[in-house]
Formats: C-alpha cells, structure tokens, sequence
C-alpha cells in the first residue's frame, strides 16, 4: 500500500500542473490549428469548413506584408540597439573604471522595465503630441524645428516611433541580462589581456564578447522572437497600428480580423503563423539552454 | 606583479575616451529618467500648465490630483490587480513548485515526458493562444470575471516557474531526502518540511517574477475584461484616459500610482529579480 501510494503521489504533485497547461495553453493550440480551416464568427457555435481558403487568402493580403514588414523592422533595429547596444553598455558598466556609479546606471537603465507597457505607452502619447509633446518642443529648444512633425500620425514615422518607445523601455533589460552573464567572467582573464597590453575595446572583442557568446545568442533570440510577438505598443500607441495599418503588427491584425471583423477563422490563421514564426526560435533556445546545464 | 595590477587599477585615467563614455553613459541617463521625471512633476500640474509650458515647474503644485486619480477609478483598478496578482501569485508558487518537486525526486518515463510538456509550454505564446481562449473562457462562463485573468495568467507563468524551481530542487542534497525516507516522512511531508523550506530564495524569485507579469499584463487584461468594475490596472488606464479627456495631471497622476508598487519591488528586491529575469530568460 505504502509503495503504492509513493508511485502514485508524483502523479498527484504533477497534475495541478498538466491540467492548467492543457486546458489554456495546449488546447487552445490545437484549437487554433483546427480553426484555421474554418470561417465562422465569435459567439456564433456554426463553423464552415473552407479547407485551405484562410491560408491562401494570408498569402493575398497585403496588410499580412505591411505587418510581417513591421515584425522584422522591430526585430532588425531591436537586435541592433538592445542586444548590441546593450553588451557595449553592460561591459562599460563592469569595468572598473566606472564601478562607483554602476549600481546607480544599472537601476536606472532598469528602471523601464518595470514600469505597465500602459503606463509607457500613455507617457509617449505626451511626448510625441505633436501640439505640446516633449520630442517636439525639445527640437524647438535646439533649433531643430523643422524635424517637428506628427510622429504617430503621419505614416511614415509612426512605426518608427513605436519601435523607439520599445527600445527606450527595453534596452535595460537586456543589458541586465548581459550585466550577470560579465559577472560571471573570471577577472583573470581581463587582468591576461591587459598584460599583453590589450586595450579596452580589444579587451572587449577578445575576452567579453567570446565569453558571453551563449548569452548573447539567447538575448538575440528572444529579442527576435519578442519582434514578432509585439501586440501591447502599437495596439495603444497608434490606437491599434495608425495612421491605416502603417504600424500594425501581426499580433494587432490578427486580433482586429478576429475581434473587429469577426473572421475568427482567418485569424487563426494569422495565429498559427506567429506560431510557427516563434517556435522555431523558442525551440532553438530550448536546445542552448539544454547544453549550458549538466542534467 | 598581481599587487601591482590592482594598484595601477585604482587610478582612473580621464583619457579623452573616458570622459566621452561618461558623457555617453549621463546622456542615456537622462533620456531614461527625464520622461519619469517629467510624468511625476507633471502630475502635479493643470492641463494648462501642461499644455502651454512642457518644462515648467506647476505654479501650485496640485497634490490634489492624486486623490481625484484614486477617487475616479485608480482605486478600483489598484484593488483588482492587487487581488489578481496575488491569487495567481499564490496559486503559481503552490502549483508550480509541486510540479518542480516531482519532476527533481524521481526520474521515470512518465516524469521525462511530463518534462517535455511542460517545456513545449514555453514555446506557447498569449497572442497565439488568445482566440481559441476567449472561446474557452466563453464556455466555462468566465469571460468578464476575475478568473478570465487568474487562471490563464497561471498557466501560462507555470512553465518558467517550474523550470526555475525544478534547476534549484535538484540541487538539494539526495542524503537530506533519503533520511528523510527513512525516517518515515511521507511525500508530502518531505515537500512542505525539507524541499519548500530549503528554497526561500526561489520561491522569492518566483514570487517576484510573477507579480511583476501579472500586475503589468496588458492583452488578455483588455481582452477578457469588458466591465470597468473588474478592470485591472493596465487596461483600466486606457478607460481612465478616455474618461478624462482632458484632465491630463489626473491622468498622469494615475499613471504615477500604476507604477509605484513596482518600482518598489525593484528596489527592495533587486537581486531577486534579476536572478530570475537572466535565468528564465523570456521576453514579454
């Protein structure tokens, strides 16, 4: 009975567990897949089955570009600023030079991280306005008035804008990350390198950067795979991807054909398609993280 | 030789490279903190002080706009969310940490693929999640209650959480278990009085990690949640905008409150935080 109990009790530990990762994460999944090659509305039980229609009609619509076009803008300038940016100002920051205020940087660096992606997005309403906004009176100050313009409203930019306010919050967070993974680097290594009369940005090539490779090829996936997932910024920011779908996003269109247009099947689709965009990078890291540990 | 280095180490040379990375380094600075900054004092001012002087100090600094923020709606929202975090956060330590104890005690053919199941849920994002959900919750009832946050927000913390957790049980000794065996603690007993107990820093982390998703959680928070009474935080701002219009000193002063408790957090629990942001690396 004794040993009966103990085969079963890992089951009984587990299954709190499995039931809320099937119910709202697996399901749901599956659900989407089967959806996908459906047409049917969001409180109505009838579904009609259209075979690959939803797919073929993914592939027509021009929005689904502008979207996967913005998806890899984000991902392009967010890998170049918060992954590469972010190594170069961690590595300033663990420097010996800069010790005494690099606790004050790094919170302060940190700090956006914390705050409500609304809250954010509120706070660069005000800064793009373009009547009273901070980016423009800032460009007054300096004598840059023609530069001011509508930031959010004018199609060519606001992309552009969403995608600043992004690295303005997440850049921190990043460097965070590579901030541990320097700490981690045996101060031996950089005290060899000076010996041999190796400066700091040669110092940083051939010491830092090969040491922290792992993290820095997790912090470049993520960051890709965030790119595809953004949905919060333009959704408030641009009032869901404005001025017409110039700012939109996979997520923001996918949830405006399901909830706005109530084509819940042809949004499926555009699900499954940020799914598989996304695995294949989940899965990636998945493999990294396997091969860091001993296990 | 060693001695020498860190003395030569101490001295900071102002190279014309330096100061340029210092001056770097305060511009960043600036670009991050002015805006908070500006979202503070500007809290304090009147929608004309606002609009007709960007940079300017309030002539009165209108303190008053805090409570007018609590009293019109902040508090409402403040309570939900509170109520919302904590339960998830109760509930995810509690589920997750149960799971991470099986997966580290025993290694059978049924754990490795719960091990699987539950890593593939990491690879499961909300947004893909969010149609065939709203239609989950629609059944069970549970659209436009608390529980359309709480229990999707559960789930889908689980992951890392276990994960995390489960990196640190295995580090717990096997000696310490199997006396324990011996000793005639039951399985439960050995979870609550040797596994739990031993992982406070953990269990911290996890706590932390997970409040700071669920306070700021944004989408399933618009989505899920029609009804102004139960709006958390993040999505209750947007109404509390719309609602406002024009009072943007209310407006800002809400924001203020929205993001106080987690600068809080941060800076009490600093270390925790970022142990558990670098080791569960995942972006929201």
């Amino acid at each position: 009975m004794a040993k009966y109990k103990r085969k079963l009790s890992p089951f009984l530990f587990l299954l709190p567990s499995l039931i809320f990762l099937t119910v709202f994460v697996f399901v749901p999944l599956i659900q989407n897949f089967y959806n996908s090659f459906f047409s049917f509305s969001v409180f109505s039980p009838e579904k009609n089955f259209v075979g690959w229609s939803n797919f073929q009609t993914l592939l027509g619509d021009k929005t689904v570009l502008v979207a996967v076009k913005n998806n890899i803008r984000y991902a392009i300038i967010s890998v170049t600023l918060q992954v590469g940016f972010g190594l170069v100002l961690a590595a300033i920051l663990e420097d010996r030079i800069f010790r005494r205020f690099a606790a004050f940087f790094r919170v302060t660096f940190f700090m956006p991280v914390m705050i409500s992606i609304s809250v954010i997005a509120l706070l660069f309403g005000f800064i793009y306005n373009p009547q009273m906004g901070l980016l423009n009176s800032f460009l007054e100050l300096i004598g840059l008035d023609n530069l001011a313009k509508a930031w959010l409203g004018n199609s060519s930019t606001a992309i552009y804008a969403v995608i600043a306010m992004s690295q303005w919050q997440s850049i921190g967070y990043v460097m965070m990350l590579f901030v541990v993974a320097i700490q981690k680097i045996p101060k031996e290594l950089y005290e060899a390198a000076e010996l041999d009369g190796a400066g700091k940005i040669r110092q940083f090539i051939s010491v830092t950067v090969p040491q922290v490779r792992e993290t820095l090829f997790v912090n470049t996936l993520i960051t890709i795979t965030g790119s595809m997932l953004v949905f919060n910024e333009p959704y408030i920011l641009t009032n869901g991807g404005g001025p017409g779908t110039s700012s939109t996003t996979l997520s923001v269109y996918m949830y405006q054909i399901g909830f706005f247009r109530d084509r819940m099947g042809y949004a499926s689709t555009i699900a499954i398609t940020i799914f598989l965009l996304t695995a294949i990078f989940a899965l990636i890291q998945i493999r990294i993280s396997r091969t860091g540990k001993e296990d | 030789m060693r001695a020498e280095f860190k003395e030569s180490g101490k001295k900071v040379k102002w190279t014309p490279g330096v100061i340029l990375t210092h001056i770097l380094l305060i511009t960043g600075a600036v670009i991050v903190i002015y805006p908070l900054l500006w979202m503070v004092i500007s809290s304090m001012k009147s929608y004309n002080e606002i609009y007709n002087d960007v940079w300017g100090l309030p002539a009165k600094w209108l303190v008053q706009n805090y409570q007018t923020a609590w009293s019109k709606g902040i508090s409402a929202y403040f309570f939900n969310s509170v109520i919302v975090t904590g339960t998830t956060v109760v509930s995810v330590v509690i589920i997750a940490s149960m799971a991470a104890y099986a997966l580290s005690r025993y290694r059978t053919r049924f754990i490795d693929l719960a091990l699987v199941f539950i890593m593939a849920g990491m690879m499961i994002n909300p947004q893909v999640a969010l149609i065939p959900l709203h239609g989950i919750l629609t059944d069970l009832n549970l659209l436009n209650t608390r529980f359309a946050l709480i229990l999707p927000y559960i789930a889908f913390r689980l992951p890392l959480s276990v994960l995390l957790l489960r990196a640190y049980f295995l580090s717990i000794p096997r000696e310490i278990q199997e006396s324990a065996v011996m000793d005639g603690c039951s399985e439960l007993g050995i979870y609550l009085k040797i596994y739990l107990p031993m992982s406070k820093p953990i269990l911290l982390t996890t706590v932390v990690l997970t409040s700071f998703y669920a306070w700021n959680e944004f989408l399933f928070a618009t989505i899920f949640i029609d009804s102004d009474a139960l709006k958390t935080i993040p999505s209750g701002l947007m109404n509390f905008r719309d609602a406002l219009r024009t009072d943007w000193g209310v407006l800002l002063a809400g924001m203020v409150i929205a993001t106080l408790p987690m600068i809080i957090l941060l800076i009490l629990l600093q270390k925790h935080l970022v142990r558990g942001l670098s080791e569960g690396s995942v972006k929201g």
